[in-house]
């Protein structure tokens, strides 16, 4: 299949199931960030667990490969705290607010706006940035079964309980 | 809180589908889901309409070249999915202002407006600085137990919450 129609579609398929899953709203966003509505955080476990399951297992086989992208600790701190504070005023991320657009809250073009300006602002400060924030504690394409040295199986099995345990609780307290 | 006419599928069905759609793009297009990197093409795109020159030499647009690609079709994908699902179970609704901020900070569109691309602004220069987003790190990452990823997922939500105590106080729960 060609790949942009391929994109194109995988695109259709995803945003219909966020809008479905009603995750896509400011008020869902921001509920969970105020820990009284924690639909998105279910919606995103969910996924992973899946996922996470399905791409070990295809690996597994040699049916898929891996692309993880490699841990620098500076970079990551830093920019997703960064990003969360601009998550809060949003409302909305960079996938989500496409979404939102599609059910018709409008308000997202003003951060799609914002993002188009302020990738042009990262691409101005990237070269400071590559020899600072980019430079702290590097540690390259790492899971977290190969820094632990085991087999990925029993890390999937534990995050796997870990996650039931938490929507059980989730549910007990009706968030 | 939950509106007994608008409430969708449960999000642990909708979610592990989504899952689904995540295994699909890395079986049949070797891709793993992310939207981030979008907004910089489009930008170098739109850069390039009035100043080649510059974005030939800037280095992030040499790292990530500008132009339409997987994911930049994936991203305009989402709002074809959401609109399809929106106005075929009717709860497409044109909005202008969102319930939660409406009842916080009052209706006003030139003060959502504002707040909001402030927001665009800082949150895609945190996402290209963590080298991701919710979609790329938060989903992508977290499935491949990428140690990228869970470090960038659990500082989106540390960021957030503490921009959002800061926005509605503390004492939240209803």
């Amino acid at each position: 299949m060609n790949i942009l129609l391929n994109g194109l579609i995988t695109g259709i398929m995803f945003g219909f199931l966020l809008q479905k899953g009603r995750v896509l709203r400011y008020d869902k966003q921001l509920g969970a960030l105020r820990l009284i509505d924690m639909t998105i955080v279910k919606f995103m476990l969910s996924s992973i667990f899946v996922s996470m399951v399905g791409v070990y297992m295809l690996k597994d086989l040699g049916l898929v490969n891996l692309q993880v992208k490699a841990t620098i600790i500076g970079a990551q701190v830093l920019g997703g705290l960064i990003f969360g504070i601009g998550w809060a005023l949003l409302g909305y991320c960079p996938g989500t607010q496409m979404g939102a657009l599609g059910e018709g809250r409008w308000d997202a073009v003003w951060g799609i706006l914002g993002m188009l300006t302020g990738a042009a602002i990262f691409a101005e400060v990237y070269p400071v940035l590559q020899t600072t924030v980019l430079t702290w504690g590097v540690f390259g394409k790492v899971t977290v079964p190969q820094a632990l040295g085991i087999n990925h199986w029993p890390v999937i099995i534990v995050f796997v309980i870990g996650g039931l345990l938490l929507f059980r609780w989730l549910e007990l307290k009706k968030l | 809180m939950k509106s007994g006419t608008d409430a969708g599928w449960s999000p642990y069905v909708a979610g592990a589908l989504s899952g689904g759609v995540s295994i699909f793009a890395a079986v049949t297009a070797d891709k793993f889901l992310g939207a981030s990197t979008t907004f910089v093409k489009t930008t170098g795109m739109i850069e390039q309409s009035f100043a080649p020159e510059r974005v030939s030499t800037l280095a992030y647009f040499i790292k990530e070249v500008p132009k339409i690609d997987w994911q930049w079709m994936f991203v305009v994908g989402i709002f074809f999915g959401s609109l399809i699902a929106a106005l075929t179970s009717r709860s497409f609704q044109w909005k202008a202002v969102p319930d939660m901020w409406g009842e916080r900070f009052g209706t006003s569109v030139p003060k959502r407006a504002l707040i909001a691309f402030l927001g665009g602004v800082i949150a895609i220069f945190g996402a290209r600085l963590a080298d991701g987003c919710p979609s790329g790190h938060g989903l992508s990452g977290s499935l491949q137990l990428a140690v990228s990823g869970l470090i960038a997922l659990v500082c989106f939500f540390i960021g957030g919450m503490m921009m959002t105590r800061i926005l509605y106080g503390g004492g939240g729960r209803r």
